[in-house]
């Protein structure tokens, strides 16, 4: 069968592909009122790592998928706090059945940004579902999270980005993203980070 | 029967979660623990809802334990052998007093195989995460060995696993 022959998501048409570490810098600098950040596992929280360790970052080095749980239940929580979950396609794609539960939950104070490459990057850019068939913002409307847009350039993206974290979400950003590598490396010290980031949001003294 | 207890488990369970002040509890539903999942619905004083799958869950109670809210998990025995990564790879390492309950299915008249297997794999993955676990057979045990339990939990930031065996709470029963 053609390319021609594949359905294309008709969300992805009109996004512009752009870099994460990128994305990622211009998101971390709308950040005023310590709001916590969940990286997801991978080059994800590289780039986040890379983009200036705010205390109130928490970094994953495993369980790939759990970005979003561990940010709904820092929302949860933290209520007053503006929760941001950063997670790459691959690793929302293990995990889909959450986005139901946000949606359930419906937290004011949780944002996902969503970066969606197609590739599984890390283990050698093998071809995620989103490359061409999965439409991530269709699942997620459809799983119930009907702020759910892709952002169609850097512009848009900032625009979205400090809406969303005003609070009234969840809110779902997708986001095209080029195949660079992650900048930063992240320090492979979970209970170092756990005990930064408890610190950071004010749950540890 | 003249010595039937004039309270049931799962209103220990609940007393004792009260107690501990967790406020939080997230579940993937399982027939035996219902009684204690309607409860828990009927009490203002937790947050309780389903979550897809039980890694999930446990996704959501270590960020609640970050945020500064205890928290715990319910399941069944076929859902705890979903969650040995999450277990290695977040609540071990990190250090996350992650607390579950896992209602006993597989063993004391089951009917399923695929239980009864599955049963089999839990205490040796436990064991060898080293995670804290006791299996409750006796409600007169209940309430001391969950307290002291999850007081040791948020005391030394480790999980802790308390499988709730069909001696305690009846089980699943099969009219055939």
């Amino acid at each position: 069968m053609s390319d021609s022959m594949t359905v294309k998501p008709a969300g992805l048409h009109n996004a512009k592909v752009m870099n994460r570490f990128a994305l990622t810098q211009r998101l971390v600098a709308q950040l005023k009122h310590d709001e916590a950040v969940i990286g997801g596992i991978g080059n994800t929280n590289f780039d986040l790592w890379g983009a200036g360790q705010r205390p109130q970052n928490f970094y994953m080095l495993g369980s790939m998928g759990l970005t979003i749980p561990i940010a709904l239940g820092v929302a949860i929580a933290q209520p007053d706090r503006h929760v941001v979950a950063l997670e790459g396609d691959g690793s929302l794609l293990m995990e889909l059945g959450c986005l139901a539960t946000v949606a359930v939950q419906a937290p004011k104070n949780l944002t996902i940004v969503v970066w969606d490459n197609g590739v599984y990057q890390i283990t050698g850019s093998q071809p995620t579902a989103s490359q061409k068939t999965a439409d991530l913002v269709a699942i997620a409307r459809g799983s119930g999270l009907a702020n759910s847009n892709w952002a169609a350039d850097e512009d848009e993206f900032d625009r979205m980005f400090g809406k969303a974290i005003q609070g009234g979400g969840p809110t779902l950003i997708a986001a095209r993203i080029d195949n660079q590598p992650g900048v930063g490396k992240t320090d492979r010290d979970p209970v170092q980070i756990r005990v930064n980031f408890m610190r950071g949001i004010g749950a540890r003294k | 029967m003249t010595d039937t207890p004039t309270t049931s488990w799962h209103a220990i369970v609940l007393d004792c979660l009260k107690a501990n002040n967790i406020k939080l509890v997230v579940y993937v539903p399982d027939r035996v623990l219902t009684p204690l999942i309607d409860a828990l619905h009927k009490d203002d004083f937790f947050t309780v809802f389903a979550c897809t799958r039980e890694e999930e869950a446990i996704g959501v109670v270590t960020g609640a334990w970050m945020g500064g809210m205890r928290s715990a998990v319910l399941m069944q025995t076929s859902g705890f052998a979903t969650l040995p990564n999450a277990l290695a790879s977040l609540v071990v390492p990190s250090q996350i007093p992650a607390l579950m309950f896992i209602s006993e299915r597989g063993t004391l008249g089951e009917f399923n195989l695929g239980q009864a297997m599955v049963c089999k794999t839990m205490r040796p993955v436990l064991d060898s995460l080293g995670i804290e676990n006791h299996t409750i057979t006796r409600q007169d045990e209940l309430e001391f060995i969950l307290d002291r339990s999850m007081k040791q939990a948020f005391a030394t930031q480790a999980p802790a696993a308390f499988i709730l065996s069909p001696l305690l709470t009846g089980g699943k029963v099969f009219s055939k």
